[in-house]
């Protein structure tokens, strides 16, 4: 258990009302100084408190967007650019919730490998883990919906690329296809239903986000050390020691963000958004935002169908194995804890999985390329190949390495291996 | 400055894997100009953008429309309002009906925009040989590198090479996807003689019209940057008053103080 003092206070109304609704310990055991937390938290776990600051961002911009959207085919767009254009600080609200998508991406995914580098994912944290990852597709799903709601191009071919792939679902797919569209092609009920789920979602996240948070707590953080913190002086209370770290934290997240959104905030979107949307006309090139890249690289990456070897009948077509593929790959990491055989959780003592740990950020890196490009040339085989070391790295390397790998010798606590000889 | 300047090519790094990602659409790179509105510190050249909705009037609003332009979003280009109510009374509107119920044309007023070159998508068609005039409200935003492409565009117009037959009523122009454009080259020397003397050269009404078609796309774009320094300067105090603050609450604990 991670718990410290007990909340006191000098105010008889604070007193009063705690006795009564304990608000107040609540706050105290969770964030404040009545929690917990090792004492040799890197930066790289500035990130949770990151990614919550993101939601809220977005919470607060997208509610006020909503005050000045109009979620119909023929309004959407203009719409979106009266607030650009007329409403009082429209282009900031709209930029900071467009560009703060991505940021939240960005804090999250840093959030989640060092989750993969520090065995944060192992027990006793597997709920936690994937706690953690019900939030991130529920985040994906809210994105994606958000990102069709101003009917340019991209939101329309997007919506139409996406939604199709649960066609490939043999038996119910193309049920589940007309419920999403609410009809027989991607239009006004489509975006309708986008933009009142896309409002719903977030909250659904909130939800979530306090269960992960429920599930942290009673095994406490994990460390940069990844062994258990339970001696003499392995932790300090989360307040004041990590609240002033967090805030220093997103003092410099803001600025890394502000940079984005006031010098280029178009830079990671797509010119083809800015033109209304247009069913008659497919764009070049149909691509989703760069957070989903690696994802659709794996979804293309399967051009073949598996069959009976020297015959027709085809078991699985290529659609369909694309679609699991990429929904597999996320899914894959809900059996994470028990793919992955070490006893041993910091990639720190893990000489061997480090340099996998690697491999598997620039193959990420290399898939989000892909992702982006034309399947032409030597693309499909790039991402073919990319996709099958994502499989490899967590079907085959994690259990063996588990098993086999030499592992460094762990210390004793954490207070023995980071406070120095006084 | 130099940091600043710094801070800018690590941001188009970052955007460069986006944008390599993005990119791979046919038709030429197109010509890098250096353009006043852009970097950290980028202001609109209100002289030129003034010039380029003059160029605008006189040349591309035959064909093209400006939807989310209006007359009084000019006072950005350091416009009066008497000119701005005169610019407007140029054009013509739909007004309210009369008290017999027919409808009225009036003076188009500041909140108006420029009316519409044809009245729907067949009619634009009908007169450009098929192909559709697209709305330039957004298209500085709506192309990759958009203000170097329309410059481009603008001044890119040649001969096509021999291996490339031009379908009757296009033109050659390699900056443009697939290379056959269905508008005729509309810049040439002296097409509209600039009130403020200034030599009208293709090269420098295609540099006007861009300055204006990224005004239009991008109002507020001198507030974002003003406003962009003064909040990451803000941030940077802060930031640095919040790592002191860091390293003052953290001492015990470098130092091997225990709290539990």
């Amino acid at each position: 258990m991670a718990h410290g003092p007990a909340f006191e206070t000098n105010s008889a109304v604070v007193k009063w009302i705690d006795d009564r609704l304990p608000i107040f310990s609540l706050i105290h055991g969770s964030l404040g100084a009545g929690y917990l937390a090792p004492r040799n938290l890197n930066y790289w776990w500035n990130f949770g408190s990151l990614a919550g600051l993101c939601l809220v961002i977005q919470i607060v911009t997208g509610i006020v967007l909503a005050m000045h959207y109009t979620p119909n085919t023929l309004m959407a767009f203009d719409s979106v650019e009266r607030i650009m254009r007329d409403v009082n600080y429209g282009w900031l609200i709209r930029y900071m919730h467009a560009n703060g998508a991505s940021m939240f991406f960005i804090a999250v995914y840093i959030h989640i490998l060092r989750g993969l580098y520090y065995g944060s994912y192992k027990a006793p944290r597997e709920m936690l883990w994937m706690i953690g990852l019900v939030i991130f597709l529920l985040m994906m799903a809210t994105a994606f919906m958000g990102y069709v709601l101003p009917w340019g191009q991209m939101s329309f071919w997007g919506a139409t690329v996406i939604t199709n792939l649960f066609s490939a679902i043999p038996v119910v797919g193309d049920h589940i296809v007309t419920l999403l569209w609410g009809g027989f092609s991607v239009d006004n009920p489509t975006l309708n239903r986008f933009f009142s789920l896309h409002f719903l979602l977030p909250f659904v996240i909130c939800g979530v986000v306090i269960l992960h948070i429920w599930a942290l707590h009673l095994p406490g953080s994990n460390n940069p050390l990844g062994i258990d913190a339970k001696g003499k002086g392995d932790k300090i209370p989360f307040h004041p020691f990590y609240t002033v770290k967090d805030a220093f934290g997103v003092g410099v997240f803001l600025i890394f963000f502000s940079l984005f959104l006031f010098y280029a905030p178009n830079a990671l979107g797509h010119p083809d958004n800015y033109i209304p949307a247009d069913p008659m006309v497919t764009p070049d090139s149909i691509v989703p935002e760069w957070y989903f890249l690696p994802f659709y690289a794996i979804l293309r990456s399967i051009t073949f169908d598996i069959g009976i070897p020297f015959t027709d009948i085809v078991i699985i077509p290529a659609k369909l194995l694309g679609v699991l593929a990429m929904f597999g790959s996320i899914l894959l990491l809900f059996a994470l804890p028990w793919l992955d055989t070490s006893k041993v959780r910091s990639a720190k003592f893990r000489p061997t999985y480090r340099i996998f740990f690697w491999f598997l950020v620039v193959d990420m890196v290399i898939l989000t390329i892909v992702g982006g490009k034309k399947p032409e040339g030597i693309w499909p085989v790039v991402g073919l190949i990319g996709t099958a070391y994502y499989f490899l790295h967590f079907l085959v390397v994690m259990p063996l390495l588990g098993k086999i790998e030499q592992t460094l010798p762990l210390p004793e606590s954490i207070a023995k291996a980071c406070v120095k000889k006084a | 400055m130099k940091m600043i300047k710094n801070f800018a090519l690590a941001l188009t790094a970052v955007a460069g894997l986006t944008m390599a990602a993005n990119a791979a659409t046919a038709g030429a790179h197109p010509k890098q100009v250096e353009w006043q509105f852009e970097g950290p510190f980028g202001t609109f050249d209100k002289a030129s953008a003034q010039r380029g909705f003059q160029v605008f009037k006189q040349v591309c609003a035959s064909c093209h429309s400006l939807k989310y332009f209006k007359f009084r979003n000019l006072a950005a280009l350091g416009y009066e309002e008497d000119m701005i109510k005169a610019f407007a009374a140029e054009y013509e509107v739909p007004g309210e009906p009369d008290e017999f119920g027919e409808p009225t044309m009036i003076k188009a007023l500041p909140q108006h925009g420029i009316p519409a070159p044809f009245a729907n998508e067949n009619a634009a068609r009908a007169s450009n040989g098929g192909a559709l005039p697209p709305d330039l409200s957004l298209i500085v935003k709506a192309r990759h590198d958009g203000a170097n492409y329309v410059y481009s565009l603008m001044t890119g117009y040649e001969d096509a090479p021999a291996d490339v037959s031009v379908t009757p009523g296009k033109s050659y122009n390699p900056y443009f996807k697939g290379g056959q454009i269905g508008m005729a080259p509309p810049l040439s020397d002296d097409i509209v003689e600039y009130e403020d003397g200034t030599k009208a050269t293709q090269d420098q009404m295609a540099r006007d019209v861009v300055n204006f078609l990224t005004f239009v796309a991008e109002p507020h774009l001198e507030q974002s940057h003003s406003m962009g320094l003064n909040v990451i300067l803000f941030l940077l105090v802060l930031t640095i008053i919040l790592y002191f603050s860091m390293k003052k609450v953290w001492k015990p604990v470098k130092e091997g103080k225990h709290f539990d």
